[in-house]
């Protein structure tokens, strides 16, 4: 389809679509999503990988069909726009290692960028140590980029190659089709549930899965990225990704009010611990991990429904990260971190300095 | 001669980061960037706009634009 000017694009375009996934994503919530946790893609994707059986952390193991429809909905829209390239081959290894980074670093905090936002549009003030960090953490990428970090240049793939991460999403879909929760049982077929934890708290597959395609169309039209927020604001001193996250906030926090949904506090707040330093360092990791690999969760999602293999490999690094966490007991629970999360941050932040620090280089031109 | 920026291949940031260094580096005059999908072309027309240079063209060629920015 030749396209006119894309609205979406454009500086109200970016607000209203903010301001839509911030309308959404409570409102997923009141459909039983858990508690400000209406979208997450960090821990929707770490939900992924307990339903696959990947980490057997029984409170967390959800197939989220909103992850699914996001990949969809921007294959969907990227299809329909003529912007579906498939291209790959700009350094994988080190992107799997930035997504594995970036998971482990966003569970010692609990929750992707999106949700930094939607916790404090919860209330939850222990958010605003992770909002702190992720904006530290993406700083941090920025210095990298000013010293001539870059991983290098994609090349054009096969169509078929492009397809493979929606038809894998394809895949899922159907599994989870197939395979629904059996009440009161922790299994169905191959996949794994959970009776109780945030694993267990769901909307229903048709309005998850229907939101998913949504957000994954207007989300492909727009770019929306909450990294890039912050990176653009930084880098360049450009304001319009910003204008979308601040929209998502705004919209998120007057629905919550509106739903009763909005408890301002720190102690007690939903799948949340209130280490000032650890919600902070989490973030940092994870801010870092998603500059260098020039995008937050949700938007390698998006990506990688327009054929972008190398976003893909960060989402499976991500989804790989999540096994990890939980398996090595990096992760964090309301409790507080995890038994090895201090190790986890350490070592993550040295692998992202090392990606850092091995891609110096001067783009030829 | 007009001075080329080639940012195909290359992820955000980097086709806005590569025509604003090439902006401070002349100052003025007319620079050709070639980006190869739609939101680096967005991305670019923004940043452009931002510096007051002005967009004098945008070709399409198959998969890549060939954006023309001038500042006098």
């Amino acid at each position: 389809m030749e396209r006119g000017k894309n609205f979406y694009a454009t500086s109200k375009g970016i607000v209203v679509v903010g301001a839509v996934i911030g309308l959404l994503a409570p409102l997923l919530q009141k459909f039983g999503n858990p508690g400000n946790m209406g979208i997450c893609v960090a821990c929707f994707e770490r939900d992924i990988a307990g339903a696959l059986g990947l980490h057997r952390a029984d409170l967390v193991q959800y197939l989220r069909p909103e992850i699914l429809g996001f990949v969809l909905g921007s294959f969907m829209a990227s299809s329909l726009f003529g912007e579906f390239k498939p291209r790959g081959g700009s350094a994988p290894l080190a992107r799997f290692m930035l997504g594995l980074c970036a998971m482990i670093g966003a569970l010692v905090f609990l929750g992707c960028p999106w949700r930094v936002l939607l916790r404090l549009a919860g209330g939850d003030g222990n958010a605003l140590f992770g909002l702190a960090g992720l904006i530290a953490g993406v700083f941090a990428g920025t210095l990298f980029f000013r010293a001539g970090y870059n991983l290098g240049r994609t090349t054009k793939q096969t169509y078929g190659l492009g397809l493979l991460m929606p038809l894998i999403i394809v895949g899922f879909l159907a599994l989870r089709i197939v395979f629904p929760q059996i009440p009161g049982e922790p299994k169905s077929g191959v996949l794994f549930y959970s009776l109780k934890g945030p694993g267990s708290q769901y909307a229903p597959l048709a309005i998850s899965l229907g939101v998913g395609l949504f957000v994954g169309i207007i989300a492909q039209r727009s770019r929306f990225c909450i990294m890039g927020a912050f990176r653009d604001l930084i880098l360049f001193r450009h304001w319009h990704l910003l204008s979308g996250a601040l929209a998502l906030f705004a919209a998120a926090w007057v629905t919550n009010i509106l739903l009763g949904q909005f408890h301002p506090g720190f102690v007690g707040e939903p799948v949340a611990h209130t280490s000032e330093f650890w919600n902070f360092s989490g973030m940092f990791v994870a801010g870092l991990a998603f500059a260098l690999a020039g995008g937050c969760p949700g938007r390698q999602l998006f990506l990688s429904g327009e054929g972008d293999g190398d976003a893909a490999v960060f989402v499976l690094g991500m989804i790989t990260g999540a096994a990890v966490a939980h398996n090595f007991g990096l992760a964090s629970s309301p409790a507080g971190i995890g038994p090895h999360g201090a190790a986890g941050v350490m070592v993550t932040l040295a692998i992202c300095i090392y990606v850092g620090f091995t891609n110096l280089r001067m783009t030829e031109n | 001669m007009i001075e080329k920026v080639d940012a195909r291949g290359l992820s955000c940031p980097q086709p806005v980061l590569l025509t604003l260094s090439k902006m401070k580096e002349i100052g003025t005059g007319e620079i050709e960037v070639i980006v190869d999908n739609e939101t680096s072309r967005e991305n670019v027309n923004r940043a452009a706009g931002s510096q007051g240079w002005e967009i004098t063209s945008v070709r399409k060629e198959s998969d890549e634009y060939h954006l023309i920015l001038r500042r006098e």
